[in-house]
């Protein structure tokens, strides 16, 4: 028999997210279901070491949790006799102690992370924390936060979310679409906060926690394409993460990243996920970004890099979504696919005032001047870039560029 | 609001400035474009780049007035300089900070006093 240590992870990364889920809907309370499942997890820390794990260690766990739930409800009853508590109890007490499998209430609970009565900047680190079980120290690091400010933050939404009862219940059909729409954006965000690790060094792991996230949003949702889309999109990049650092540790941009290195099956996977998301005819951002990044990896077939078709899927994107982001990939991807000078002049029309210190904008220029023959004011791009990044290996491979570039 | 971002050196890279190859101009270098970016940022309000530690004279009160050679704590990093940037929140200050040229160091960023 192993230890009781690695049971309880396992079961705690299986059914936590789900026992909070359940157990918040039936409370109405975040916080106090987050609170009950935490201790549900020590006692069978405690526990299984000693007992053995039970045959259903999630029944096991549901079952603690509740308790502790009811005996908090019945020490604040002393206090108050607010109506609303007796209802809760009720509902609680209403299923089965051995109420298994419980149903799943996930999708309700991401649902409700992205409510727009919370701060959108607090949609990601929310579903972090509540259905993967993440700290709050590791999601305040991935997201440049200070620790205090983040668990601060993410109690005083757990609050409101319990007095101003925002519903942990689904919401109706109509209201759905632009809900998803946050879900998906958080979970974007959150892949993001990943990318820039592309070794973990923080330890963080975000880009495979936002690829579950995707998984089960498509899984929960097998209709949503833009949930499809991102998946299919955070599968493309996940496909090359090994390829963008050499065994050295230097990084190593995208065109010069060998197909050999990129993971076949994942991109295959991804492939196959856009598919089913066109299928459905309702393009839109995710499928577009997916789409995008599919065409960079028919390298991994042998095939040049279809430049034309990018560049065409960048002026839907841009149209769709704006973002400084988008513009300066845009202006990229046109300038392989038009020549240089066609690229520049897409890059000139983006507001130079509100990119002054945005990293991607000072790269795009860089590699642009260099490809112009304008050396030396590539260089003094390259190290404006340099200056605005976070990531060390890419800071020195900015380095050395402009390096090369005032030689 | 004003934050103070202060930035400490490992012995590796304080060594660095002394050499006078490319490396220490590389090492110059990046300080420079970082101040640069954040002055094009529009944020700076001050600081200065330091002398090394064993510079360093310290006072302490304990009893009195002692004076002591050397650095006010010993440790693996030391303060190598410091700015002053002038940003709305801590978010943007922290996110200003974690682009410091600061390899292998750490980096504090603390609000002054308002």
């Amino acid at each position: 028999m192993t230890t009781g240590l690695d049971p309880v992870a396992t079961a705690a990364s299986a059914s936590c997210g789900r026992l909070v889920a359940f157990l918040a809907a039936r409370w109405g309370d975040l916080a106090a279901a987050e609170d009950a499942v935490g201790d549900a997890l020590l006692a069978a820390l405690e526990r299984w070491p000693e007992d053995g794990v039970p045959d259903r260690p999630e029944a096991w766990l549901m079952r603690v949790a509740k308790r502790r739930l009811l005996d908090d409800a019945r020490r604040a009853r002393v206090r108050t006799t607010a109506a609303p508590l007796v209802a809760r109890l009720a509902a609680l007490r209403a299923d089965a102690p051995e109420f298994h499998p419980f149903p799943d209430k996930r999708l309700a609970l991401l649902f409700m992370c992205a409510h727009p009565a919370i701060d959108p900047s607090l949609h990601a680190p929310l579903m972090l924390q509540s259905i993967l079980r993440i700290d709050a120290e590791r999601i305040a690091s991935a997201f440049l936060i200070s620790p205090a400010a983040m668990r601060q933050r993410l109690v005083r939404t757990k609050r409101k979310i319990r007095d101003a009862r925002l519903s942990f219940e689904l919401p109706a059909e109509d209201e759905c679409g632009p809900r998803v729409d946050s879900v998906l954006r958080a979970i974007y965000a959150t892949y993001g906060a990943g990318w820039d690790d592309p070794h973990d060094t923080r330890g963080e792991g975000l880009a495979s926690e936002a690829e579950s996230l995707a998984r089960m949003v498509v899984e929960l949702r097998p209709d949503e394409p833009e949930a499809l889309g991102l998946l299919a999109l955070i599968l493309f990049c996940e496909g090359r993460t090994r390829a963008r650092r050499s065994a050295d540790g230097t990084f190593v941009p995208l065109l010069e990243q060998n197909p050999a290195d990129w993971d076949r099956a994942r991109i295959g996977e991804a492939e196959t996920i856009l598919r089913r998301a066109a299928s459905r005819r309702r393009p839109g951002r995710f499928q577009l970004e997916a789409a995008i990044q599919s065409g960079h990896c028919m390298r991994v077939d042998g095939h040049d890099t279809p430049w034309g078709s990018i560049d065409a899927m960048y002026r839907q994107l841009v149209a769709l979504a704006p973002t400084l982001g988008n513009l300066c990939a845009a202006a990229v991807a046109r300038s392989h696919a038009s020549g240089v000078a066609e690229g520049w002049r897409l890059l000139e029309s983006v507001d130079a005032g509100a990119a002054r210190s945005y990293q991607p904008y000072w790269a795009a220029r860089a590699h642009l001047l260099e490809r112009m023959g304008r050396t030396q004011d590539a260089g003094d791009a390259y190290r404006k870039a340099a200056a605005l990044t976070v990531d060390q290996a890419v800071q020195s491979y900015l380095r050395s560029r402009a390096g090369s570039c005032s030689r | 609001m004003k934050y103070a971002i202060l930035i400490y050196e490992t012995a590796a890279q304080l060594n660095r400035r002394k050499t006078d190859d490319a490396d220490a101009k590389a090492y110059w270098d990046s300080w420079n474009e970082y101040s640069q970016a954040l002055i094009d940022g529009g944020v700076m309000a001050g600081g200065a780049g330091l002398q090394e530690p064993h510079t360093g004279t310290t006072i302490r009160f304990a009893s009195g007035r002692e004076v002591h050679d050397g650095p006010y704590a010993d440790t693996k990093e030391q303060l190598g300089g410091f700015y002053l940037i002038d940003v709305p929140d801590l978010d943007t200050a922290l996110e200003w900070a974690a682009r410091c040229p600061a390899i292998g160091g750490a980096v504090e960023v603390r609000p002054e006093i308002a």
